[in-house]
């Protein structure tokens, strides 16, 4: 069950097609997310845009291989990974190796300081302890927070606590990065900032990155924005900038 | 990088005040085996001290510490006639409460058969044994007398010429030892009162007997000294210790004995039984009882510890399942913590123990294997108590990161 095998380097980051999802049953019955496919290429950034509770999280939850779909098939970097909600791989062992994570706030464990919460998400993957915190300091320093890596998450910044979050996040070299609000809870200015980020971590590194936000300000920074609603995926709308 | 260390740094004064709680529980755990076996100690102490190879009793009682037993004093001299026996001496033994300076004195008084034996046998921390016949004795360090110290018992003072150090009772009293005569006095004392009416009752009874009046004589003698009447029985012993021969026949000196109708002889060992299986057996449970409930306790305790620790990490813990931990990571950082608890409160409870029980009032006896006990038990309670907050970390979903 080795996604390595057969990952290929010129399948999409990710291609879900038919996702369903239904919360609860009978009464307490949700259709969260209904027949949405999305395909996000490597090196791609995407936004996806929309009203609360439109199924935004349900969606990438579902591609982060953590809330499985109803009904719908997901491949990731070419390997199919999911059939309907019946896992086709490890996913936990998949995550560690192909994904990678950043939310709106609480991301790092609160006991760990800045690059020891990179460094323990390259240990999960099996990098040697030395190697490990050479590198979580290296992605400490291409995202400008070297110098607080001895700190704990408290004693810094949401600004700052996101970047290292998204260090950890690019840890692994991951072949797609989730991100959910991940700005909500910064100012406009550091929120342009780690969309910026983004951009240039799926430009450099080749990850496709799907960003749900609200901030409409910093949408320039996308290569393309994707609206959902009730469910749905609206509209899709390609910008090259 | 270690999570379970990292965490417990992070919560430093949370997790060492735990941890103490849980050292302070283990170390009654090895306390309450320490003090049973202290109860054992204690109670075989005399008789091993003693060394007799035989102890004659009266007829059919346990005595002479787990009941009164009262034999005759001249049984010293019928047993030694027995064939085989090398030496046989009285034994006196009983256990008088008086106050000194306002606080209450339990003396076990023990008589010794002066001037063949001064005490010299016992294990003296200071002075030295009996030198002279009367108004000498020899008392344990926990009585709390001085050497040289004078206490007032029955109608005469006794000054103190040496400490013995470990000597208690089976019920963990000090002991006192006399001069057989000494001990006797005591045991015996009357008042002045009692003695008085006592002697006078005997008078008249004399006075109204044909002895009496036959022989007007007798009558200053009967209102004299009880010691002083052939008719009176001297005062009686509590046993009679035999030393064997060597290479004597025990069984068949004890079988002569057992023959005649008034004594009972018990071995060394049976006497030692007498002593551990009907004075300490209902301790020994009791205390074993509490043993068990304080180990329930602890894991109850150390469960619960746990599974609070885990419930305070949920969100830690859905963060690392999200980036693709493996169980045992999960697994580990709870057990090395559970371990940690169990480790730190076992030294704790170790070191205290040692420092605190020789403190305790009554003696607690730890031996080698009781750590290594505790260690397997502390082992066996570490891993079942982290079971619940393991149960608890792998249901929760990784999902839990967005809640
Ligand atoms: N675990 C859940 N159980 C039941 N309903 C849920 C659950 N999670 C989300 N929903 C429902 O699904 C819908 C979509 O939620 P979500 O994907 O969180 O929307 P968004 O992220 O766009 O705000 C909402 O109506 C929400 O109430
Ligand atoms: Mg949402």
């Amino acid at each position: 069950m080795n996604g390595d095998r057969t990952f290929s380097s010129d399948a999409p980051a990710v291609a879900a097609t038919g996702l369903t999802k239904i919360y609860g049953s009978g009464n307490t019955e949700v259709v969260a997310m209904r027949d949405v496919s999305l395909r996000i290429e490597r090196g791609e950034v995407v936004a996806l845009l929309g009203p609360s509770g439109a199924g935004k999280s349900t969606l990438l939850t579902a591609v982060g291989l953590i809330n499985p779909p109803t009904v719908g098939h997901i491949t990731i970097g070419g390997v199919p990974v999911m059939d309907g909600a019946q896992p086709l791989t490890d996913l936990a062992a998949f995550r560690r190796q192909h994904l990678g994570f950043v939310f709106q706030k609480a991301n790092l464990i609160p006991f760990l300081n800045a690059a020891q919460n990179v460094q323990v998400a390259l240990e999960i993957n099996d990098t040697p302890p030395r190697a490990a915190r050479r590198r979580a300091l290296e992605l400490l320093a291409y995202l400008g927070v070297a110098d607080r890596a001895g700190n704990l998450p408290a004693a810094l910044s949401g600004g700052q606590q996101q970047r290292v979050a998204v260090a950890r996040a690019l840890a692994n070299e991951p072949n797609l990065i989730l991100a959910d609000e991940p700005t909500a809870a910064l100012d406009s200015h550091r929120g342009r900032q780690v969309m910026e980020l983004f951009r240039q971590v799926a430009h450099e590194r080749g990850a496709g990155v799907l960003v749900v936000t609200h901030d409409h300000r910093a949408l320039d920074v996308f290569d393309r924005t994707i609206q959902m609603e009730d469910g749905r995926l609206e509209s899709e709308r390609s910008e090259k900038i | 990088m270690n999570l379970a260390a990292q965490d417990i740094r992070h919560n430093l004064p949370r997790f060492g005040l735990t941890a103490c709680g849980i050292g302070l529980l283990l170390m009654i755990v090895l306390g309450m085996g320490g003090i049973y076996r202290g109860l054992v100690y204690e109670a075989t102490l005399l008789v091993d001290r003693v060394n007799a190879d035989l102890w004659v009793v009266q007829h059919n009682t346990r005595g002479p510490f787990a009941e009164v037993s009262s034999v005759p004093a001249n049984v010293e001299s019928r047993v030694l006639a027995v064939p085989g026996v090398a030496a046989a001496r009285r034994f006196v033994y009983w256990t008088i409460q008086r106050e000194t300076s306002g606080r209450p004195l339990r003396l076990a008084i023990q008589g010794l058969v002066w001037p063949d034996d001064n005490g010299a046998w016992l294990p003296l921390a200071a002075g030295g044994p009996l030198h002279q016949a009367h108004y000498q004795m020899i008392a344990d360090r926990t009585l709390g007398l001085q050497l040289g110290e004078r206490i007032k018992l029955g109608k005469d003072f006794y000054t103190v010429v040496g400490l013995t150090k470990g000597m208690t009772s089976a019920s963990g009293d000090g002991m006192a030892f006399f001069s057989l005569p000494d001990a006797q006095a005591i045991q015996f004392d009357e008042p002045g009162e009692a003695i008085r009416l006592q002697r006078n009752t005997r008078f008249r009874q004399m006075q109204r007997l044909d002895l009496g009046q036959q022989q007007p004589a007798l009558l200053p003698r009967v209102s004299g000294q009880t010691a002083d009447l052939p008719a009176i029985l001297p005062p009686t012993v509590s046993a009679v210790l035999v030393k064997l021969a060597p290479g004597a026949d025990a069984q068949k000196i004890i079988a002569t004995i057992n023959g005649w109708p008034d004594l009972t002889v018990y071995t060394q060992a049976q006497e030692n039984d007498l002593l551990v299986h009907g004075l300490v057996d209902r301790s020994r449970r009791q205390i074993g009882l509490f043993r068990a409930i304080l180990v329930i306790v602890s894991t109850i305790i150390m469960t619960l510890i746990l599974y609070t620790l885990t419930l305070d990490k949920t969100h830690d813990i859905a963060m690392l399942k999200l980036m693709g931990a493996r169980n045992r990571v999960v697994i580990g950082l709870i057990l090395q913590q559970a371990l940690l608890l169990g480790v730190i409160g076992y030294a704790l409870a170790a070191l205290l123990g040692q420092g605190l029980f020789p403190l305790f009032p009554r003696l607690v006896v730890i031996t080698p294997q009781d750590f290594w006990l505790l260690a397997v038990a502390v082992l066996g309670i570490s891993v079942l108590a982290s079971l619940l907050g393991i149960w608890k970390a792998m249901r929760i979903s990784p999902n839990t990161v967005l809640a």
